[in-house]
């Protein structure tokens, strides 16, 4: 055999080159072939789905695109799409957008004042940018921790004092905490620093805040809760929930893992309550019981307690989630944190829930959303947030009649927030993932 | 040998409660306790305080009075003479029913569409795809008040069904009715039977029919089983199954089909009369507004967790099954769904608590369930909105964790037997 030439006349001793794959097989055709039409049945779910395609958009564009954009009533836009387009013309009604609109977004809130939530919504997203994404640079941090004190004061005006009392609340608290951890021990220096900042806040900070004020009255209008509506009312709802829930799920949800029976029962019963129980039910505790459990006289803002009770709900959502993450974890991450000697928090900091956390996100994002579209559900107990005022204006003589067009703009607001809070959490889990 | 040494007993100082972490836990659960407590002794306390201010008592006898008010769609007899126990009980049953076919037309929904967005054809997926995230990012109270809306603005009224040419007609073979007052259906009858029995002097009534119609049922189910399991022993012993299916479909449908032609099983159809129509079921619009927006919410979460559960089946799985020589049927049946389903009906049953707790939004259009009846009317006429909303959440409560029972059940009973 050898390297000798071989002497059987029909073995090819050169390779031939190579073709180019057939016409059918790649580009767009072979796509086509391969997504489109790769069997009977393939073939007829396309025709049937490019038919529907087909329709929904021969039936919907013209409607959208002929749209009126001036009118002052559902019937006058009615003749006016009746004379330019003919008798029996079907087009939407986009004058009830263009005329309600700021009704929609910002519900009764005084129109000179619409800057303030523009403003804080504009504050919030600088306040985000360092949170969120890692390319923003740190000295916007400044915003993340002025905003939850600027923001509230900005919508609903009052003294300046006031937020830099809240805010004060919590640099004494940390000054005490920090004091009183050097001389005793950590765990007196949080109760000292917790109970310093509840004083404070509870006996001190009125005072404080009235006494600065009497001297350098800096203070802009105050708006009152009844007059907030519309998406911002919707916004303003979901990002305190969002905020505040986070932070309660967490503690709620170590509450539950913890090997303290007292305090995990208290924590099971909390959640499981909760979770058991529509939202609706807890916002009708909101609007007529709450008062029934504070002391007499207590009257306090409708907006505040729906914050409060939305919160809850949440908080509970989302320990169950942050459970999910913490069970998920490998005991030997317990284990080698117990090892290195940290402490229970200091393990919980730096091991497990950074762990724990980013094997959660995808549901702590959705349980948000999920925050965020509850929100409507104050339009029940008759707080104006968009649906309400859909209904309003569907009630009203002038508008009577109109569906299409109003709940499919709101219901596009809604998609936006929803889906690019979405499309966050899957850039998220992308930018954290550390596996193969 | 020495032995440890015991802690001298004066020892105990009382900043050890606080540094030994052999008295630290019980520090901390004493403290949580204790503020618990006082919590919820001050509340209870501001309750007694804000109930003798305004004159008010905590009780339930205002349960057994006439309710004073009527509600359009109930399933057991109902006048507005009734109590408001009894208005509770009809909204249970409506939240019942309505969560009930919420969860069949949901699933249904969910697992086409799931299966649909994992088809190879991408336009297919496309459109599956479209259809999950369009009702998933949308709150379901818009899609409810919005299906409302659509049915009291577009159905065409009854007067639109008279006349020699009307511009309305009904639906499947004139069996169905859809105006916009709602959807009448034909109603099931029996001409002759049992007739009904009363129970608890006149509360409540049972109709027999119903109730032997589903007792042969249950048992042609039950005979079907033993056949299943007497072919499986069959082949078990001599490697051939027996052909069953005609047994089976026989057990089932010829007992059931005798009984219905004994009672004299019949439909009553709606008929035109008058300003409406007459006669069959009367589905209103706020229900079906209800149904429908529920299913088609639930359903896009439904199908996402379907796709999860398929997906996360290993594709090596199938191919073991092809390997070993299974059609692709069968490798559907006895190897991917059996693993599927332990992934999937988790979240579906989570699913089904969360359509069943987001039917409390019937309030916004008016359907009576418990939140419109024991939470709504109720609570308005007799002001006692302690009492009902307490009762109001326990409902929610035992329905939730009954479902929640069900789940762990479920789980427990696939869950892998690992070493």
């Amino acid at each position: 055999m050898g390297g000798a030439k071989s002497s059987i006349g029909y073995v090819r001793t050169e390779m031939l080159g190579e073709k180019p794959p057939p016409p059918t097989s790649v580009g767009v055709i072979g796509w086509m072939r391969q997504n489109l039409f790769s069997d009977i049945l393939s073939t007829i779910l396309t025709l049937l789905s490019l038919y529907l395609v087909y329709s929904v958009l021969a039936g919907v564009l013209p409607w959208m695109l002929k749209g009126i954009w001036n009118a002052s009533s559902l019937n006058e836009c009615r003749e006016i799409i009746a004379e330019s387009y003919g008798e029996g013309t079907e087009a939407a009604c986009w004058a009830v957008i263009r005329e309600r609109f700021w009704q929609l977004m910002y519900g009764f809130y005084p129109s000179d004042m619409y800057w303030r939530p523009n403003l804080a919504l504009i504050l919030l997203f600088a306040a985000l940018a360092p949170v969120l994404f890692d390319k923003a640079p740190r000295w916007m941090l400044v915003f993340s921790v002025a905003v939850p004190f600027i923001g509230p004061w900005l919508l609903w005006g009052g003294t300046i004092w006031t937020p830099v009392a809240a805010f004060l609340g919590f640099v004494i608290g940390f000054f005490v905490n920090r004091y009183v951890a050097r001389a005793t021990g950590t765990l007196a220096g949080l109760l000292a620093g917790v109970v310093a900042a509840i004083v404070w806040w509870l006996f001190l900070a009125e005072a404080f805040s009235d006494a600065l004020a009497s001297v350098l009255p800096l203070a802009i209008e105050t708006v009152e809760s009844r007059k907030f509506g519309g998406f911002m009312l919707a916004i303003t709802l979901g990002i305190t929930g969002i905020a505040l829930s986070f932070p309660l799920g967490i503690v709620l949800a170590l509450g539950r893992q913890s090997n303290l029976v007292i305090v995990k029962s208290l924590c099971v019963g909390f959640i499981e309550f909760i979770r058991g129980v529509p939202l609706i039910t807890l916002l009708f505790v909101a609007s007529v019981l709450l008062n029934y459990f504070l002391p007499k006289g207590t009257e306090f803002d409708i907006i505040l307690r729906v914050m409060i009770m939305i919160t809850l709900f949440s908080a509970a959502y989302m320990a169950e989630v942050i459970r999910g993450g913490l069970a998920a974890l490998p005991r030997g991450q317990y284990e080698a944190a117990d090892a290195l000697g940290l402490t229970y928090w200091q393990a919980q900091r730096l091991i497990i829930m950074p762990q724990a956390l980013k094997i959660s996100i995808p549901s702590i994002v959705s349980t948000f959303i999920g925050l965020f579209k509850d929100t409507t559900l104050v339009s029940i107990i008759g707080l104006a947030d968009p649906i309400g005022w859909a209904k309003l204006i569907q009630s009203n003589a002038e508008w009577n009649g109109i569906v299409w067009e109003l709940y499919g703009f709101i219901a596009f607001v809604f998609f936006i927030f929803c889906y690019l809070m979405s499309r966050y959490s899957m850039y998220l889990e992308r930018k954290l993932q550390t596996g193969h | 040998m020495t032995t440890a040494t015991e802690p001298s007993k004066g020892s105990f100082r009382l900043s050890m409660l606080l540094y030994d972490t052999r008295y630290r836990s019980t520090t901390i659960q004493v403290v949580a306790l204790l503020g618990f407590m006082l919590a919820a002794a001050w509340l209870i306390n501001n309750v007694i305080e804000n109930l003798a201010a305004s004159g008010k008592t905590f009780d339930y006898r205002f349960l057994w009075e006439p309710a004073g008010y009527d509600i359009n769609q109930r399933l057991i007899e109902y006048n507005s003479q009734s109590t408001h126990a009894r208005a509770a009980v009809v909204g249970l049953l409506n939240t019942l029913l309505v969560a009930a076919m919420g969860c069949v037309t949901a699933t249904v929904i969910g697992v086409f569409l799931g299966i649909l967005r994992l088809s190879r054809n991408w336009i297919v997926s496309r459109l599956a795809a479209v259809y999950v995230e369009a009702f998933r990012n949308v709150p379901v109270l818009l899609w409810i008040v919005l299906v409302m809306a659509i049915a009291i603005e577009f159905f065409p009224a009854p007067r639109d069904f008279k006349g020699e040419n009307p511009a309305a007609t009904m639906k499947f073979f004139d069996m169905v009715a859809i105006t916009n007052r709602g959807v009448y259906l034909p109603r099931p009858q029996f001409a002759n039977g049992f007739g009904d029995v009363v129970l608890f002097g006149g509360a409540w009534s049972l109709n027999l029919n119903v109730v032997a119609v589903l007792a042969v049922l249950i048992a042609s189910f039950w005979i079907s089983g033993r056949i299943r399991r007497w072919a499986d022993r069959v082949q078990e012993e001599t490697g051939d199954r027996p052909a069953t299916w005609h047994m089976r479909l026989a057990v089932i449908v010829l007992p059931t089909a005798v009984l219905l032609w004994a009672l004299g099983f019949h439909f009553q159809y709606p008929v035109l009369k008058g300003f409406g129509f007459k006669g069959g079921i009367h589905m209103r619009n706020s229900l079906l507004a209800l149904w429908l927006a529920l299913s088609l919410y639930t359903g896009a979460f439904i199908a996402e967790n379907v796709r999860a559960g398929i997906m996360a089946i290993s594709k090596g799985q199938t191919e073991a099954a092809a390997a070993l020589g299974l059609r692709p049927g069968k490798i559907m049946r006895l190897v991917i769904l059996p693993q599927a389903l332990r992934v999937i009906v988790p979240p579906l049953i989570s699913q089904y608590l969360n359509l069943t707790k987001n039917s409390s939004l019937a309030i916004a259009v008016g359907y009576m369930d418990i939140t419109g009846t024991l939470g709504g009317i109720t609570l308005n006429q007799t002001g006692r909105e302690m009492e009902t909303l307490l009762l109001l959440m326990l409902c929610y409560l035992i329905i939730s964790l009954s479902i929640s029972a069900v789940m762990n059940y479920y789980n427990e009973k696939t869950k892998l037997k690992e070493r």
